[in-house]
């Protein structure tokens, strides 16, 4: 038996916000209490009985205006090993698409008696729109370019397992390089806000069309080649390519985006030894990534997806109680 | 704040409650397992494995088996629970401080449920203050207390507390939002 740990958290800290629409306005303080939280949810999914009483008789709602299998999967899979019920609502029709009906759909559900709304949209911001006109909790599981909060706590949490930080959750000392399609991309943007919190340094790396120089604002070193950082690095987070997001021609060609930006198993044997390789999957195998990488012993990919479960078991669980206790 | 066993004290009637049990461990041929409930019933039963050396130690964390998780407020912080051992066919002796209404007990009891099927669990506590509103009965006491109804009886140790001690207060007349053990 281990010591128990020194409680950083007691009584004074108390988790209060009732909805997660992202990590730009979470502090430092309340995404390591998740992520301890989540700590004390990861060994739910190995016991006999995969289920803890928490949300016991609550209803979770899955309002998915988008395609998604893996992350409406894991929402499902966490509310049920919290004992929740879950109502799976998913259109791809475009007549839902507009802002009023969105609301007005979520009013719907929520009149049902739900406690807990986890949406996802392509429009950015309707997370946020919906925290605002219902009286349940709202969980952001994705929305346009803006952020995908969850996506970016299991991140991180995956870097603190594999870096050996998951008593402080302090990422401080670490470089970490997001790599791709910066420009589309929510999980970019939740992770980027979630690393810097966490005390990391993060360069993104990109073709100009996928990585304006905008970026730069947010504090990141911003790179149009990837050769040059491979042996800073010891994190690096491989985006996919999103076809379905790309308009315009970003780059001439997906052998020449391989060619720069893919990870290689020649561009491994630059990096450092135990660099960390993660993908917020779907991988593209080839192009932004090459096979024996992602299957490699650096790939912290399914962890990434284990992890997404006992961090989603803790979004839900303390937004409900937040929001319990208003 | 009145204190009722000092350091020494604690050490005694953890090393008497340690006696109390050896019999009963000795009396099984199939492998012990001493769990404690956090956070303070798992560090003695830190210190009764020190002494009783059981095949396997393990701790729980009873946060998400409460029932009472919708009236408290803001969640309580969730902990890691520890068992590494396969639940079925042990002997697990169950430790917690102070053992009040029994239902962090009987949360206890349904987390080691959910792990496997034990053989038997047996349930040791450092404190027995009464009050109980389930019918759960401890196996083994270190000291049973009287204490009135409005009083609270905490047993501190190292290192989750500063000092090895057992205290009684009166009570806060407004309830915190963060529950006392006893309170669970």
């Amino acid at each position: 038996m281990s010591a128990p740990a020194k409680v950083k958290d007691g009584p004074e800290y108390a988790w209060p916000h009732p909805h997660v629409i992202g990590l730009e306005t979470l502090s430092a303080d309340d995404i390591r209490h998740i992520l301890r939280t989540a700590r004390g949810f990861a060994d739910v999914s190995t016991r006999s009985v995969k289920k803890v009483p928490a949300l016991r008789g609550k209803v979770v709602v899955n309002l998915f205006f988008e395609p998604s299998t893996r992350t409406k999967s894991s929402f499902y899979l966490a509310a049920s090993r919290l004992s929740a019920d879950v109502l799976d609502f998913s259109s791809g029709s475009s007549s839902l698409s507009k802002g009023e009906t969105v609301v007005d759909t979520a009013k719907n559900i929520e009149a049902m008696g739900v406690d807990v709304i986890v949406v996802r949209h392509k429009e950015s911001g309707v997370p946020k729109m919906l925290a605002e006109a219902v009286d349940c909790a709202v969980v952001n599981a994705g929305d346009g370019a803006h952020e995908h909060p969850t996506q970016g706590l299991l991140d991180l949490y995956t870097i603190a397992q594999r870096t050996g930080r998951t008593d402080t959750f302090d990422l401080s000392g670490l470089t970490v390089a997001i790599v791709g399609d910066i420009q589309h991309s929510r999980v970019a943007r939740s992770n980027i806000y979630g690393l810097q919190k966490l005390g990391a340094k993060v360069l993104l790396v990109g073709p100009p069309t996928l990585l304006p120089g905008t970026f730069e604002s947010f504090g990141c070193e911003v790179h149009h080649t990837f050769d040059p950082v491979l042996e800073r690095v010891d994190v690096v987070n491989m985006l996919r390519v999103q076809f379905e997001r790309i308009t315009s021609q970003a780059f001439p060609s997906v052998r020449e985006y391989a060619s720069v930006y893919g990870l290689t198993t020649q561009r491994m044997k630059r990096m450092k030894k135990d660099v960390v390789v993660m993908h917020p999957g779907p991988i593209n195998r080839g192009l932004e990534i090459e096979s024996a990488v992602a299957d490699g012993p650096n790939s912290a990919i399914l962890q990434q997806v284990t992890n997404g479960l006992a961090v989603r078991m803790a979004v839900l669980y303390l937004v409900h109680g937040a929001k319990h206790a208003e | 704040m009145q204190v009722v066993a000092d350091e020494k004290q604690v050490g005694e009637l953890v090393a008497a409650l340690a006696d109390k049990v050896r019999e009963a461990m000795a009396a099984s041929s199939e492998p012990w397992a001493i769990v404690g409930v956090r956070s303070r019933g798992d560090v003695i039963a830190q210190r009764l494995a020190e002494t009783l050396k059981p095949r396997y130690t393990g701790s729980v964390d009873i946060a998400l088996y409460r029932d009472d998780l919708s009236e408290i407020g803001p969640q309580p912080t969730v902990r890691i629970t520890e068992i590494d051992f396969p639940m079925d066919e042990v002997n697990v002796l169950l430790v917690d401080d102070v053992v009040m209404t029994g239902r962090s007990t009987r949360a206890a009891l349904q987390v080691l449920m959910d792990f496997g099927r034990p053989r038997c669990i047996r349930f040791a506590v450092l404190v027995d203050r009464g009050g109980r509103e389930l019918p759960i009965a401890p196996d083994f006491v270190g000291l049973t207390m009287t204490p009135e109804a409005d009083q609270t009886v905490e047993v501190h140790v190292r290192p989750t507390d500063d000092a090895d001690e057992i205290v009684v207060f009166e009570r806060q007349p407004s309830r915190s939002t963060q529950p006392t053990e006893a309170d669970a």
